[in-house]
């Protein structure tokens, strides 16, 4: 009876330092919320510069009431969600391609190492001259930046697929179909799903540094907009929803990870 | 089903560039229905072989056949059991023994019901939907060999199958391949580096040098069936497992 008692006592003390350990994120938001506040009050810093938190929520209320929020966010979501279709459709297969013939690497690495190290905003406007104003300078943008992390992860995954079950199915006569579906796919995929976290986030850096250099809408127009009328709780307002597009994409491929990745977390208990 | 292993030679390519002898040349036959043991010290080239008999790999010289039939390709009658017990870590008990089957094209629920006649036989009957990592090292070894026997092949070639396993399970185990086979009889190959266990399973135990492995003796093993873990202390047991362990001291010397 003593070693139950000590056994629930250990487990109740677990299972609090877990919820403390899932609040804690929460508890940071509302500790800087806090700061912000106070920060503000005191006038500790001019509100012309950090405007408090009252200002912020009626810019945002304002900006929610006459459509401009919603526009923007759309012409941005769109652009991103294109991007991402695009640049991780052809990341993954092409990380398939070089994964299967390595000559690829050799003879794509000089373009793809190019467009990586160098910086996106600098290039950014010759995009624009190539694709226009409108929405596809964003998208290539977009897809440009996201395009890496799933070549790179779907070269990893790909190639990290274990030789022994490669020979398991070669014995049952697999062709290069079922070899795809049953064995390469399934054992690269929490390497792509990762990959893919990483490409989600960048895609609001892609398609608003497109927006800055030369659009008519969008977030980073918005911000933009709203710096040059002096505006900065809009300013505010608009950064934040980028972080909330960011965070939620993000939160979305780690959805599709707890769901087709059970065997990873039964594995890990 | 025959096998027979003609003149057969595997070399590799060494870090100079120049072939390393592997394995070969060695030939010798196996008629329909034996247990035979490979026996050779690690690196003679007995993993090499049953790769070669898999058709997952030809060899630089010599031929392999299957009841005359030239080995190219991994053949529909033959299953292989590999060295680790090479699970899918995605898969269920159920999905990884499946999956010959599925490969094969059969539906869900003809593979799910064939799988699951096959549980009981090898104790997995509720881990079906138990992951690899949840298993101990003795279950996995089992649900390797349902992925084996789901196939009904007619030449078993295991690789070292229960080299990663200790002792008492390992024993459990190999008796337990002894009495799933005696309900239909097939050719199958096993390679072990463990003389009892080689003399416990097999009809006939082929000792290989070391690398490149040839044969060095053919010792056929005529105890009775069926056989069991007492009889490794019969004098006739001992008696074979010293003379196995003498073909492999003298060619040591």
């Amino acid at each position: 009876m003593q070693t139950n008692g000590k056994v629930a006592e250990f487990s109740t003390g677990r299972k609090r330092q877990i919820i403390l350990r899932r609040l804690s994120p929460f508890l940071t938001v509302l500790l800087l919320l806090l700061l912000w506040q106070g920060v503000t009050e005191r006038q500790i810093i001019s509100r012309i510069l950090v405007p408090p938190p009252a200002d912020v929520y009626a810019a945002f209320t304002a900006a929610l009431a006459d459509g401009t929020l919603a526009k923007h966010t759309m012409t941005t979501l769109g652009e991103m969600m294109y991007g991402l279709l695009l640049g991780v459709g052809i990341g993954l297969v092409l990380g398939y391609a070089i994964a299967k013939a390595p000559l690829l690497e050799y003879v794509l690495s000089p373009i793809i190492v190019a467009f990586q190290s160098t910086p996106i905003v600098a290039y950014a406007p010759l995009l624009i001259i190539w694709f226009g104003t409108g929405p596809s300078s964003k998208i290539v943008t977009t897809a440009v930046i996201v395009f890496f992390p799933a070549l790179v992860n779907a070269i990893v995954g790909i190639r990290s697929v274990s030789p022994p079950l490669r020979d398991l199915m070669r014995s049952l006569n697999a062709g290069p179909w079922l070899t795809f579906r049953l064995l390469e796919l399934p054992s690269a995929l929490p390497v792509i799903l990762a990959g893919l976290k990483t490409s989600a986030t960048l895609a609001v850096i892609g398609a608003v540094v497109g927006e800055f250099v030369g659009s008519g809408s969008g977030l980073g127009v918005l911000v933009i907009m709203a710096r040059s009328q002096y505006n900065t709780p809009l300013v505010v307002v608009t950064v934040l929803t980028m972080t909330v597009i960011a965070l939620s994409l993000y939160g979305l491929v780690a959805l599709v990870e707890w769901r087709f990745l059970v065997w990873q977390r039964r594995a890990a208990s | 089903m025959r096998l027979s292993v003609e003149n057969i030679e595997v070399s590799f390519p060494g870090p100079a560039g120049d072939l390393l002898p592997a394995l070969g040349p060695i030939s010798f036959e196996v008629a329909d229905d034996q247990f035979v043991c490979l026996l050779g010290p690690s690196g003679c080239g007995k993993s090499t072989l049953i790769r070669v008999l898999a058709g997952l790999l030809s060899p630089s010289a010599g031929a392999a056949y299957c009841d005359r039939e030239l080995i190219q390709r991994p053949l529909a009658e033959a299953a292989i059991m590999f060295q680790d017990t090479n699970l899918m870590p995605w898969r269920t008990v159920l999905d990884n023994i499946a999956l010959p089957l599925e490969v094969a094209g059969m539906s869900r629920p003809e593979r799910y019901g064939a799988v699951r006649k096959l549980l009981p036989q090898l104790n997995l009957e509720n881990f079906e939907l138990a992951y690899p990592a949840e298993l101990s090292g003795g279950m996995a070894q089992r649900v390797s060999l349902g992925r084996v026997i789901v196939q009904q092949p007619q030449v078993w070639l295991l690789d070292e199958p229960f080299a990663a396993l200790d002792a008492l399970t390992r024993e459990a185990l190999s008796l337990e391949l002894l009495r799933l086979r005696a309900r239909s009889r097939q050719t199958i190959i096993l390679v072990t580096h463990d003389i009892n266990e080689a003399v416990l399973l097999a009809d006939r135990v082929i000792v290989m040098s070391r690398r490149p492995g040839a044969l060095v003796a053919d010792i056929p093993i005529d105890l009775p069936r069926p056989r069991s873990a007492e009889m490794i202390y019969k004098r006739e047991f001992l008696q074979l497992a010293k003379r196995i362990r003498n073909c492999i001291e003298d060619q040591r010397a």
